[in-house]
């Protein structure tokens, strides 16, 4: 097992992908469906593999591959796996290949548009499983490019604004974070997020970087915090994200919203927090009040939008929101309530993850209703869809109702234990959620009876079609998986419930 | 006076070769050249005019050094034969130049006047007393005004010559005067008695004069401001073989001479450090302020011109700014950085009136314009001439930049900015930086600018092509073997 | 490493090789010039692969040469200079493959060309500071032919004011030095014999003489505010001169503020740091708000130039060894990039639209017409923005790390450099190749038959772009050569702690 590079086979096979893609100008669109299906794919059968060999109850990370890269600056190529980078690698497993499908169907140069996908998904990974921050930036970098092409290239009219403006704004927040990383290298020699978060626990950190003095070490953490901040997004950096989600095209909105938003959140857990858990845990109150802000303007937001695809996007916001809002409170905790720390920071990855499935499957719904009106996806111009698509009203109305949090779906999973935590640490951030739980069923109802209920109008009134084989083949996936989990949730808490446990127990307590 | 005309004889054997080279030169013109063609009688003349210049030269180098001569008058030292052998070599190269040109109606004469000329340039560099300096600087002089007029198709070459005359003339009386007061202070025209009669002398309001009237005497015949009027239009206006000698050989053997003067004659009166009165109060505070003027004045003036000669003109008298600076230099470290720079700013010199005499042979040069596509019309000329004016810009690898380079080294060697001539060498090399740009509008003409209207091919003439050839490669050389010249003191 | 000093000579031969080959046929000179930097780079090679690094310079060749003045003809070789002489090697094969559709006098082109590059060797080369000089300014006249010859806009103004700068600045080195040899008593030119000199100047005479000598040289870097000949001069020069210009010989002002300003100096560049930092700081910025709103594609890549160079000053501002290493390694990513997108700016697009307005480019679907320019774009350009995995990434991350230890304030607006170089590029990408992408408007008639990329393009940007990735992914081949020989003590680094 230790012999093959399991996680680099990870990385880099859609790489492979994409790279056979290039080289071969004249491929048919048959062996573009097939080469690139495949390597997407190939995620999802490694991710499957690391999961039966995987031990949730081991602390650490496994799978570690770790060489020397560049000595002269301390770095190196490292990579590793623990529960919550797994869970991670499965949900891009899963959403990947389903967004690939949506996005190659009915479009121009598939080939090109596959070559970035991949690159896209390979750059995602990368950032999942790289553990030193030089490959990691890398990673996170290197995703723009894929997907400012895939957005303008492919998107709708205002795509090229829109894909400027999120690469720019992502690109500032990057500047914060090589700017905080710099000071970091030069004050430890290191920029190992493994390495460094030992420092911290053993207390050099904070030592070293107080040698700069004033209000530097602040800057850092405020730095680190910007180039994070922007990608979840946490409210008020989220201004990219509407446009860039609404104009984007079907499946890279899906993978947008299923993935990339969880690079931030991931980078929150992974980067932030056990590097700067003082600054974290005393700056935890704004920082709530601006996630929160988050969670209830998308839901508000939401509630006033007419575009199906923008009102997603806010909803988006919402709910990735709600991840961090559960990591803000649990920073924050004091001593009495570490038993609430646990729940709140499982509930967060578990809403990450069932985030990822049901906002790609919505989006990919809304993608079928714009296809069959010709581009219109405006919430009235739709009627009595349940009646002319029975299918896709089953199957969005699961989505729907999962994300609205209903229980016995996936959604409801999430939620609740966010909630859970967050009435101990923090109630009125709870008693501020429970309107932003109001406003998101109101409007996923109102899309619900809008769109499916009533009578035949709109765009429904003529030919509408039920979903075709390919459409089947993204959503059906999605929705069983979102009964499942919501039926058996324990397949993803058995896996994080450890890691979260330690983590807990690691939390330095005011 | 022991005078042992042997030992005289032998040291000017080469003066006395010019002269009955320049006599047989004429003789045979009247015999042999009546029906000739121009062309014929010139090459004669000019032909024999070399032959005897290279005799001297030969003559000379075999001698060697050979101290004082003639109870002192005279003076055989390692500058003094560097200097004959500089100015025979810048002579020869004028008068091969004379080949390439537009030739004149009294060959023979031209050239004899040329010998003569050298004769003065040749007693300038050995000049022990006043009065041997005085009748080598006249003989020169003389020589030249005839020639500056010689050409009698153009009327700017009679100006030329009258403005080069007339103030030469009252140069020359001032110089006159000046000596003769020093001959009053201290009772003798030899350099070193004058020297020793002023250490023991407090300095006085008639010897500050004295030097006064030398020095201006200095400016007139190095183009040094504000002597420096004449220069512009003896450079256009005079037939260009002759503006080629007074810009190279009458430069070389005027600084000379005045090195020896103001050195070892007049060395007390310096006013440098260590050399009796100390203090900035001698001569040397006003050839620094001659030369910043000159660096100034010329390089500033030369941006605006549009005739090339005046170019020239002006950019020798910013050169001559730096000539000051290596004869004030040449006081701690001695001539060597002044020669090497006098000599091959003589070759950047004759090369550049070389080339123009090869165009105006072929129709006309007198503004930039008229060198628009020289390349084209003239590849050999237009390189050969390229390589004179970088030398003379000062750019590396050519002899002209380490010219420059040597004299500010040694300027600033002495008391870095303690002593006048640092101060001057830094506004040297800011104005260097502003004279790149008239050389480079020179450069774009030749090298860049298409010509308006369809100009013919230049021909070269195969001996001025050689000697065109040879003096860019001598710039080459001994800007990349500096020591070569520099060994010699 | 015996070659390496015949590198220059070399060079300067197969300029008048090329002069000649030129009379009997462009193709001739084309191949003349080529072959001479193929060999010159494979002698690079040679030297490069035999170096040992140390960390002091390697003498190469030490003989008397001018006894008077004390100047010796010393060539030596450090982790430094060596990383720039294989830089030159690859700017000027790259130059030259991209200068292949010269038409006019290609002979005189091409020896202009290698007589620029020969200077350039040279300078890297020296360790005697006349030496240095001479080839400094011999490096200056064939800039002026280059542009004033062969150039575009406003040409003959370009290349004089170009010049007339570099020229200048040299000027003031030249001040400088002969202060120190004169006031100092220095028993020669070499970097040693001045360094003592200099021990022997007033505090304020070294402070002046830096002064001289690093502002000198850093007018030929295109600090601010002394650049602006460097938009107007590379914009007007010829493409294959443009890449060089802005590659290769801006890195030589650099150079020669580390390898004599701030060694022979110490008390000077402590007393200037403070300005100097800020200059640099003030030219990322400046320079990058500029070229945010340039409306001539050129224009931009040549205020970029400004900008990067801008954090290569910084670097050597700071005077810490982690960030001069990393001005050193941007050196060298700078040159190889900016030769890559004046070769698509003036080669790949100029040639092929006749236009560099952005407006204009903008109507045209260029990532269609002319994909391959598009791509390589796109590469260089998010090389040039700093993107991890390309050269300027590890590049600009050093110099942050010593940044950050000096001064804070710096390292914040030199963060607003990088956000702006993002913009600009990106926004120049945007217009000049995909202005129309993502709409399906069908290429104007005549423009659809743009040309292809020829051989000499494709090896030249493939060579470059081959060297920005190797240099990204694995910095250590150059930090190997640079980081020891900045332990020398020449440098007066202070013993940093923490971190390298």
């Amino acid at each position: 097992m230790n012999a093959v590079p399991w996680l680099s086979l990870v990385v880099f096979l859609p790489w492979l992908g994409a790279l056979l893609l290039w080289l071969w100008p004249k491929a048919p669109s048959g062996a573009v469906w097939t080469l690139s299906l495949a390597f997407s794919g190939s995620t999802l059968i490694l991710g499957a593999l690391a999961l039966s060999c995987f031990d949730p109850s081991q602390s650490g990370y496994q799978f570690v591959e770790r060489v020397p890269w560049i000595r002269t600056l301390g770095i190196d190529y490292h990579l590793g796996l623990d529960g919550m980078s797994l869970l991670l690698v499965l949900l891009t497993g899963i959403v990947a290949p389903l967004a690939l499908i949506a996005s190659l169907r009915r479009v121009a140069r598939t080939r090109m548009l596959a070559l970035l996908f991949l690159l896209l998904q390979g750059c995602a990974l990368g950032v999942f499983l790289a553990l030193d921050f030089f490959p990691w930036f890398i990673f996170w970098e290197l995703s723009l490019v894929p997907a400012f092409f895939l957005i303008k290239v492919w998107g709708g009219p205002g795509a090229g604004r829109a894909a400027y403006t999120f690469v720019v704004i992502t690109l500032a927040g990057s500047a914060g974070l090589l700017l905080a990383f710099a000071a970091i290298h030069g004050a430890t020699g290191t920029m190992n997020f493994v390495d460094l978060a030992r420092l911290r626990a053993e207390g050099e950190l904070t030592l070293r970087l107080a040698e700069y003095g004033g209000t530097v070490p602040t800057l850092i953490f405020l730095g680190v915090l910007a180039g994070l901040a922007v990608k979840a997004p946490l409210f008020p950096f989220h201004a990219w994200m509407p446009p860039t989600y609404a104009e984007a095209p079907t499946g890279v909105t899906m993978f947008l919203t299923g993935v990339m938003s969880k690079m931030g959140v991931y980078g929150f857990f992974r980067i932030l927090w056990p590097l700067f858990p003082g600054d974290l845990r005393d700056h935890s109150g704004p920082l709530l009040l601006l996630a929160m802000g988050g969670a209830i303007l998308g839901a508000l937001a939401a509630l006033r939008q007419t575009d199906l695809k923008r009102m997603l996007a806010y909803s988006s916001l919402n709910h990735v929101s709600y991840c961090l809002v559960a990591l803000f409170a649990a920073a924050g905790a004091v001593r009495g309530q570490i038993a609430a720390v646990e729940p709140a920071l499982a509930g967060a990855l578990v809403q990450a993850f069932n985030h990822g499935l049901s906002a790609s499957a919505l989006f990919f719904c809304v993608g079928v209703l714009e296809a069959r009106g010709g581009g219109a996806r405006g919430l009235n111009d739709f009627g009595g869809v349940r009646v002319a698509a029975p299918l896709l009203s089953l199957l969005c109305g699961v989505a729907l109702f999962s994300s609205l949090g209903l229980p016995g779906l996936n959604g409801f999973v999430g939620e609740f234990l966010v909630f859970r935590g967050l009435f101990a640490l923090s109630p009125w951030a709870a008693v501020a959620g429970t309107i932003a739980l109001l406003a998101t069923a109101l409007f996923l109802l109102t899309f619900w009876q809008r769109v499916f209920h009533g009578s035949r109008s709109g765009v429904t009134a003529g030919a509408f079609a039920d979903l075709d084989a390919g459409e089947r083949a993204v959503l059906v996936p999605l929705v069983v998986l979102m009964v499942l989990l919501g039926v058996v949730p324990g397949l993803i808490t058995g896996l994080i419930n450890p890691l979260v446990t330690h983590w807990a127990a690691s939390l330095p307590l005011s | 006076m022991n005078a042992d005309y042997g030992e005289l004889l032998r040291a000017l054997l080469p003066e006395a070769l010019l002269v009955a080279t320049a006599f047989l030169i004429v003789s045979l013109d009247l015999v042999w050249g009546r029906g000739r063609s121009r062309e014929g009688r010139l090459q004669m003349a000019v032909l024999m005019g070399a032959l005897g210049v290279i005799a001297a030269g030969v003559v000379i180098c075999q001698d060697g050094v050979l101290g004082f001569v003639w109870d002192g008058t005279l003076n055989f030292d390692r500058l003094a034969i560097s200097v004959r052998v500089g100015v025979l070599v810048l002579t020869g190269l004028s008068l091969l130049g004379t080949l390439g040109g537009r030739g004149t109606d009294q060959p023979a004469e031209y050239v004899a006047l040329v010998l003569l000329a050298t004769i003065g340039f040749l007693q300038m560099a050995v000049a022990r007393n006043l009065l041997m300096a005085f009748l080598g600087l006249e003989l020169a002089s003389l020589s030249l005004y005839v020639l500056a007029g010689y050409d009698r198709t153009r009327p700017e070459s009679a100006e030329a010559a009258l403005k080069y005359f007339l103030q030469g003339g009252v140069s020359a009386a001032m110089l006159l005067f000046g000596f003769s007061l020093l001959f009053g202070l201290t009772g003798s025209i030899e350099f070193g008695e004058i020297a020793r009669a002023l250490v023991a002398q407090p300095p006085t309001a008639l010897g500050a004069v004295a030097i006064g009237l030398i020095l201006a005497a200095f400016g007139f015949k190095v183009a040094v401001a504000p002597f420096h009027l004449w220069a512009p239009d003896v450079y256009q206006g005079a037939p260009t073989s002759s503006a080629a000698l007074i810009a190279s050989a009458s430069k070389l053997a005027g600084v000379a001479l005045f090195w020896r003067l103001l050195w070892s004659g007049l060395g007390p009166s310096s006013g440098g450090a260590g050399m009796g009165i100390s203090g900035p109060g001698g001569w040397v505070t006003m050839v620094a302020a001659m030369a910043s003027a000159s660096l100034v004045l010329g390089n500033i003036v030369a941006l605006v011109q549009s005739n090339f000669r005046r170019l020239l003109a002006y950019s020798a008298i910013g050169h001559a700014g730096g000539l000051g600076l290596g004869l004030l230099s040449a006081g701690e470290v001695g001539p060597g950085p002044m020669f090497y720079y006098a000599a091959t700013y003589g070759l950047a010199t004759v090369g550049a009136f070389g080339c123009i005499a090869v165009v105006e042979r072929n129709g006309r040069c007198e503004t930039l314009v008229d060198l628009a596509g020289l390349r084209r019309r003239s590849p050999l000329v237009a390189g050969c001439l390229a390589v004179f004016i970088l030398s003379l810009a000062g750019i590396p690898p050519l002899a002209g930049f380490f010219g420059k380079f040597v004299v500010f080294a040694v300027a600033l060697r002495i008391d870095g900015l303690g002593h006048p001539a640092g101060w001057v060498a830094l506004l040297a090399i800011g104005m260097s930086a502003v004279a790149l740009y008239y050389y480079l509008l020179v450069l774009k003409q030749v090298w860049v600018v298409e010509a308006e209207v369809e100009s013919p091919r230049i021909a070269v003439p195969t001996m001025a092509a050689w000697a065109l050839v040879a003096t860019a490669l001598a710039l080459l050389f001994f800007g990349i073997f500096p020591s070569l010249l520099l060994g010699l003191f | 490493m015996s070659l390496l000093p015949w590198i220059p000579h070399l060079t300067f031969a197969g300029a008048l090789l090329s002069l000649a080959a030129g009379t009997r046929s462009a193709t001739a000179a084309r191949v003349t010039a080529l072959g001479t930097a193929l060999v010159g780079m494979v002698l690079v090679a040679i030297g490069a692969v035999n170096f040992a690094p140390t960390s002091g310079l390697q003498t190469l060749v030490d003989v008397p040469w001018i006894q008077e003045m004390g100047i010796r003809y010393h060539l030596a070789v450090d982790g430094i200079s060596l990383t720039l002489v294989v830089l030159t090697s690859l700017a000027a094969v790259a130059g030259i493959l991209f200068s292949w559709t010269v038409e006019e006098r290609v002979g005189e082109f091409f020896a202009f060309y290698l007589l620029l590059i020969g200077g350039v060797y040279g300078v890297f080369l020296s360790a005697d500071v006349f030496l240095l000089f001479v080839f400094y300014e011999i490096a200056i006249v064939p800039k002026y032919f280059l542009i004033a010859g062969w150039g575009s806009t406003r040409r003959e103004y370009g290349a004089m004011k170009l010049v007339l700068y570099s020229f200048a600045g040299s000027s003031l080195v030249l001040a400088g030095v002969l202060w120190t040899y004169g006031a100092g008593g220095a028993d020669g030119f070499s970097l040693s014999a001045l360094a003592e000199a200099a021990t022997r100047l007033s505090h304020i005479e070294t402070v002046v003489v830096f002064g001289l000598v690093f502002f000198g040289f850093a007018t030929l870097a295109g600090l601010f505010p002394l650049h602006t000949w460097a938009p107007t001069g590379h914009v007007a020069a010829p493409t294959g001169a443009s890449m060089l210009l802005a590659g290769v010989v801006m890195k030589l002002g650099a150079y020669g503020c580390l390898r004599v300003a701030l060694p022979l100096f110490p008390d000077g560049f402590t007393a200037w740091q403070p300005v100097l930092g800020w200059l640099a700081v003030a030219g990322i910025v400046y320079a990058g708000l500029i070229a945010l709103v340039q409306n001539d594609f050129k224009f931009v890549i040549g205020y970029s130039s400004v900008s990067h160079m801008g954090f290569v000053m910084l670097g050597l501002a700071t005077g810490e060894r982690a960030a001069v290493g990393g001005a050193v390694l941007q050196m060298f990513s700078h040159g190889v990039i900016a030769g890559l997108l004046f070769a698509v700016v003036g080669r790949m697009v100029y040639e092929r639209t006749h236009t560099r307005d952005l407006t204009e480019l903008q109507a045209l679907p260029l990532h269609r017409l002319i994909p391959g320019a598009a791509g390589v774009f796109v590469i260089a350009g998010l090389a040039s923005m700093g993107l991890p995995g390309f050269s300027g990434f590890p590049a600009e991350l050093k110099i942050l790390v010593g940044v950050w230890r000096v001064n804070v304030w710096w390292t914040v607006w030199a963060g607003l450099g990088v956000l702006v170089a993002g913009a600009f590029t990106l926004r120049v990408m945007q217009r000049a190749f995909f202005g129309q992408a993502g709409t399906d408007a069908a290429p104007v008639a005549e423009s659809s038959s743009l040309a292809p990329l020829s051989l000499p393009e494709k090896t030249g940007a493939a060579l470059l772009l081959g060297s920005t990735i190797l240099i990204g992914l694995k910095p250590d081949l150059l930090l190997d050569w640079i980081m020891p020989a900045l332990q020398s003590p020449a440098f007066h680094f202070a013993a940093t702690k923490g971190g390298p």
